[in-house]
C-alpha cells in the first residue's frame, strides 16, 4: 500500500465510506446533541433578555456591554485568580515536595499515598461541611466552638482567635487553602508518577559525579519532570479557575462580594436574579477565556517538549 | 453476520436518538415532583394511602435541594415534560411567567366548586399566597393557581433557658428593648442572636419587615415602582436597624456566611438565645434536640407605634400542569390530601402547620405560637408590586456589608438606589420589559 500512488491509496470506495460514517455516527449525534447545540443555544441566550421561562427579547450586544462594565464580574474573576495562584504555588509545591518524599524508599510509603489522596476523593460538600466545623468562630460557654480557634486558644495565642469566613482579609485565603488542600492529592499522584518514569541509573550517574541532592533535583530531576509538571500546572489552573461548590459550602452566598468568582456569579445571574441571557454572556466570555489559557499553555507544553 | 450487526447499530442509533425523549404523556399515574426532604416519607405514605382509597397512583418523586429542584422545573417546563402536579418555588414576577406562558392549570373553578367548600376549608393567607388578583401588574389572568398544603411564617424564635440564664423573662417587643437584653446576654456569655443570613432572601425577609414597620407597606410598593429611593431617610432608618444590630453584638460570628442549616443547628445545640427562621424549624430543632425548651415571637419593633409584619402564608404548595394527562386526578388528589385527615397525618408526622383550619388539633405549642402570630403576617406573592432582583441583591448583599462593618447604611443606600436606577432605565429603554 506504501508503493501506491496517494490518491489511489486513499481512494475509498463510496459504500466503504459510507460505513465508516455509519460506525462514527453514534459519537457524532451525542457531540451534536450534547455539545454542539447547547453551544450555540447559549450563544443564541446571550443576546437576550430572558427569565428563564415566558417570552424572550432580543438585545443585541447589551449583556456583553453590561458585563465589560460590571466591576463585581472582573472582581470575581480577579478571585478566581488568587484562589488559582494559591493552587499553583502552596498547592503545587506541596504535592511535589510529597511526592519527592514518597518516591523514596521510606518507612510506610503506601500508607502515605492512600492518606495523600483521600481529599481528592472527598466530594466538595463533604469537605465544606468538615472545614466549616475547623473554621467555625462562634463561642458556646465561654469556649470556642470551632476548632482552629480553639487550637488557637488552648495553645496560649487567644489573640489570634479569628472570624476566618466572615472577615473579608482572609475569608478567600481560607477558600484558597482548603481548595489547595483538597487539590493537592491529584498533583502528587501525577507528580509520583512521573517521578516513577525517570530511569534510576541517571541518579546513580549524577551520584558517582558527585553531585549533591539540590543538584541533583535541579539538572535531573525538574527537567525531566518539566512535561509531567506543565500538565499538572494546565489541570490546577482550570480546576480551580472554574471552583464554586466548595465556596458555596464554605460561605453559603458569598461574604458580600469579597467571596464571588466567575461559576457564582453565573449561578447567581441564572438562579437567583432569573437573567438568563446575561448569565449565558457570562458563561461565554469565561469559557472564552478559558479556552485562550489552555491553547497558550498548551503551546507552552509543546514548547516543553521540543525543548 | 454484516447485516445483523447493521441492524444491531440501527437499533443502538435508534435509542440513542429516541431513548431521552420526553415521558409518556398518556400514563395513567400522577406524577409529583417535590422538594421537601422531610415531608418526603409521609407524602409516599398519603399516595399509598390514596391509591388504596381511589386506585389512582400518585408517584411522589423528591428533587433536593429546593435550588436544585428550581432549575429542574424551569428545564422540565422548556423541554415540556413537566409532571402532573409540582411546585414553583420562585419569585412572583416568574410564578406569573409560567401561567402566563400556559404551564399552569386555573385552579379556581375548583376552589369555587360547591359554593367555594375548597377555599373555605382552608386558611385564607394559605390561599392568598396562591392568587393573583383582578388588575395585578404581571398581567395574569385573576385567580388561584396553587394548593397550600401547609402554613408557614417566619418570626423570632428565643431560647428559654439562655434567656433565663440572663435574667430575662420575656423577649423585648421594641428594638431598643431587644438591644438592651443583647448587652445582657452578652455580659453573660450568651451569643445573642443566629441566622441563617448567609442565603440572602434571609436577609431579604429580615430587612422587609423592618421596612413595613418603618416605611408602611404603601412606601414600600412604590420603592419598587421607583418613584421612592432607597435613599429615603425611611430607607437608610431600615438599614441602620442592622448597622445598631451589629454594633450592639446581637448577631453570632460569621453571620454573613451562615446557610441557614448551620444557623439551625447553632440554636438547636443551644448556641444562640434568638433566632430568626420559620415554622418548619419545629421540625428541624425536634430531630436535632428534642430537649431545647423555646417559644416564638414576632421581632422587636423599631417603631412601636406602627405594625411588625412578617413574611408568612402558604408553606409549600402545589400546582398542576396545564398541559399534562391527568389534570381532573391531580387536583382530585391536591384536594384530598389538603382535607382534615391527610392535614393531620402531615402536621403531626412533619411538625408543619396545617393549611386545613379543622386540621388545628393537638398542635404542638411552639406550632400554636406560630399560628398565633399568623395574623400579623404578609407575603411578597401577595404585595401589588415586586422589586426587580438585582435591586434585591444589591440590597441583601449591602446588608451584609454593613453587619461585618463594610460600609454604612447611606452608603449601601446609594449603592442601591444606584443599581435601582439603572434597572428603571432598562426598563425604559425603547424595547424595554
Amino acid at each position: 500500500m506504501a508503493f501506491l500512488p496517494a490518491n489511489r491509496a486513499m481512494a475509498v470506495r463510496p459504500a466503504d465510506a459510507a460505513r465508516n460514517f455509519f460506525f462514527v455516527l453514534p459519537a457524532l449525534v451525542i457531540f451534536a446533541v450534547f455539545y454542539i447545540y447547547p453551544f450555540f443555544e447559549l450563544l443564541r441566550l446571550s443576546f437576550h433578555d430572558w427569565q428563564g421561562i415566558g417570552p424572550m427579547h432580543w438585545v443585541g450586544f447589551q449583556n456583553f456591554r453590561e458585563l465589560m462594565a460590571d466591576k463585581v464580574w472582573w472582581n470575581s474573576i480577579g478571585h478566581a485568580g488568587y484562589i488559582t495562584l494559591i493552587a499553583l504555588t502552596f498547592q503545587n509545591a506541596l504535592a511535589f515536595a510529597l511526592a519527592i518524599a514518597c518516591d523514596r524508599e521510606i518507612r510506610l510509603k503506601r500508607f502515605y499515598r492512600v492518606v495523600f489522596f483521600i481529599p481528592p476523593v472527598l466530594s466538595e460538600v463533604v469537605v465544606g461541611i468538615l472545614w466549616n466545623w475547623i473554621l467555625h468562630a462562634g463561642v458556646q460557654g465561654g469556649e470556642q466552638v470551632g476548632l482552629l480557634n480553639n487550637f488557637l486558644v488552648e495553645i496560649g495565642f487567644p489573640q489570634m482567635v479569628h472570624n476566618w469566613l466572615s472577615d473579608p482579609k482572609t475569608a478567600l485565603t481560607c477558600i484558597a487553602v482548603v481548595h489547595a488542600w483538597k487539590g493537592f492529592g491529584w498533583g502528587f499522584l501525577m507528580l509520583l508518577a512521573g517521578l516513577q518514569t525517570i530511569d534510576r541509573q541517571m541518579y546513580e550517574a549524577a551520584d558517582i559525579d558527585g553531585a549533591s541532592p539540590w543538584r541533583t533535583f535541579w539538572n535531573v530531576t525538574l527537567p525531566l519532570m518539566l512535561p509531567v509538571i506543565i500538565v499538572v500546572v494546565i489541570l490546577t489552573i482550570l480546576g480551580s479557575m472554574q471552583v464554586f461548590v466548595l465556596i458555596l459550602s464554605l460561605v453559603s452566598q458569598g461574604l458580600v462580594y469579597h467571596t464571588e468568582v466567575p461559576v457564582t456569579r453565573i449561578l447567581g445571574a441564572m438562579s437567583g436574579t432569573n437573567q438568563f441571557g446575561y448569565a449565558c454572556a457570562q458563561a461565554l466570555v469565561f469559557g472564552a477565556m478559558l479556552i485562550v489559557l489552555s491553547f497558550g499553555l498548551k503551546k507552552l507544553l509543546n514548547r516543553v517538549r521540543w525543548s | 453476520m454484516r447485516h445483523a450487526f447493521v441492524r444491531l447499530s440501527c437499533v443502538v442509533l435508534f435509542l440513542a436518538i429516541f431513548g431521552c425523549g420526553r415521558v409518556d404523556r398518556h400514563s395513567e399515574t400522577v406524577e409529583l415532583w417535590h422538594w421537601m426532604t422531610d415531608r418526603d416519607e409521609t407524602l409516599q405514605k398519603l399516595a399509598r394511602q390514596y391509591e388504596q382509597e381511589t386506585g389512582v397512583r400518585v408517584h411522589v418523586e423528591l428533587f433536593a435541594p429546593s435550588d436544585a429542584y428550581s432549575n429542574k422545573i424551569i428545564a422540565a417546563a422548556q423541554a415540556n415534560v413537566l409532571p402532573d402536579i409540582f411546585g414553583l418555588l420562585d419569585k412572583k414576577p416568574i410564578v406569573a411567567s409560567f401561567i402566563k406562558a400556559g404551564f399552569v392549570e386555573d385552579l379556581t373553578p375548583a376552589f369555587e366548586a360547591d359554593g367555594g367548600a375548597w377555599q373555605a376549608e382552608l386558611f385564607p393567607p394559605a390561599v392568598d399566597t396562591n392568587r393573583f388578583l383582578p388588575g395585578n401588574v404581571e398581567g395574569v389572568k385573576p385567580g388561584i393557581y396553587g394548593v397550600p398544603i401547609d402554613l408557614t411564617n417566619i418570626q423570632l424564635v428565643f431560647n428559654r433557658t439562655l434567656l433565663k440564664k440572663a435574667g430575662i423573662a420575656e423577649p423585648a417587643k421594641t428594638l431598643d428593648g431587644f438591644l438592651e437584653q443583647v448587652a445582657t446576654l452578652r455580659r453573660v456569655g450568651v451569643t445573642p442572636f443566629v441566622s441563617g443570613f448567609g442565603e440572602i432572601w434571609l436577609v431579604d425577609c429580615f430587612a422587609s419587615n423592618y421596612a413595613f414597620n418603618i416605611l408602611g407597606e404603601e412606601k414600600v410598593m412604590r420603592t419598587f415602582q421607583g418613584e421612592v429611593p432607597y435613599t429615603d431617610s425611611g430607607w437608610i432608618e431600615v438599614l441602620r436597624v442592622f448597622d445598631r444590630l451589629a454594633r450592639a453584638g446581637a448577631f453570632m460570628e460569621g453571620i454573613v456566611t451562615k446557610g441557614n442549616k448551620y444557623a439551625e443547628q447553632d440554636f438547636a445545640l443551644e448556641r444562640a438565645a434568638f433566632a430568626f427562621n420559620g415554622s418548619w424549624c419545629v421540625n428541624v430543632y425536634h430531630d436535632m434536640n428534642p430537649a431545647l425548651d423555646y417559644g416564638v415571637t414576632t421581632l422587636p419593633a423599631a417603631d412601636p407605634l406602627l405594625p411588625m409584619r412578617s413574611w408568612g402564608g402558604a408553606g409549600s404548595s402545589f400546582v398542576v400542569s396545564a398541559h399534562g394527562p391527568n389534570k381532573e386526578k391531580a387536583i382530585a388528589f391536591l384536594h384530598w390530601i389538603t382535607r382534615r385527615d391527610q392535614q393531620i397525618v402531615l402536621t403531626h408526622e412533619t411538625y408543619n402547620l396545617p393549611s386545613n383550619r379543622e386540621a388545628v388539633v393537638a398542635l404542638p405549642e411552639v406550632l400554636g405560637g406560630f399560628l398565633r402570630t399568623m395574623a400579623h403576617t404578609t407575603h411578597p406573592m401577595i404585595w401589588s408590586h415586586s422589586e426587580d432582583p438585582v435591586v434585591v441583591e444589591a440590597l441583601d448583599k449591602g446588608i451584609q456589608a454593613i453587619i461585618i462593618g463594610d460600609a454604612t447604611p447611606e452608603e449601601i443606600a446609594a449603592r442601591v438606589q444606584k443599581v435601582k436606577e439603572q434597572q428603571l432605565r432598562k426598563l425604559r429603554r425603547p424595547g424595554g420589559f
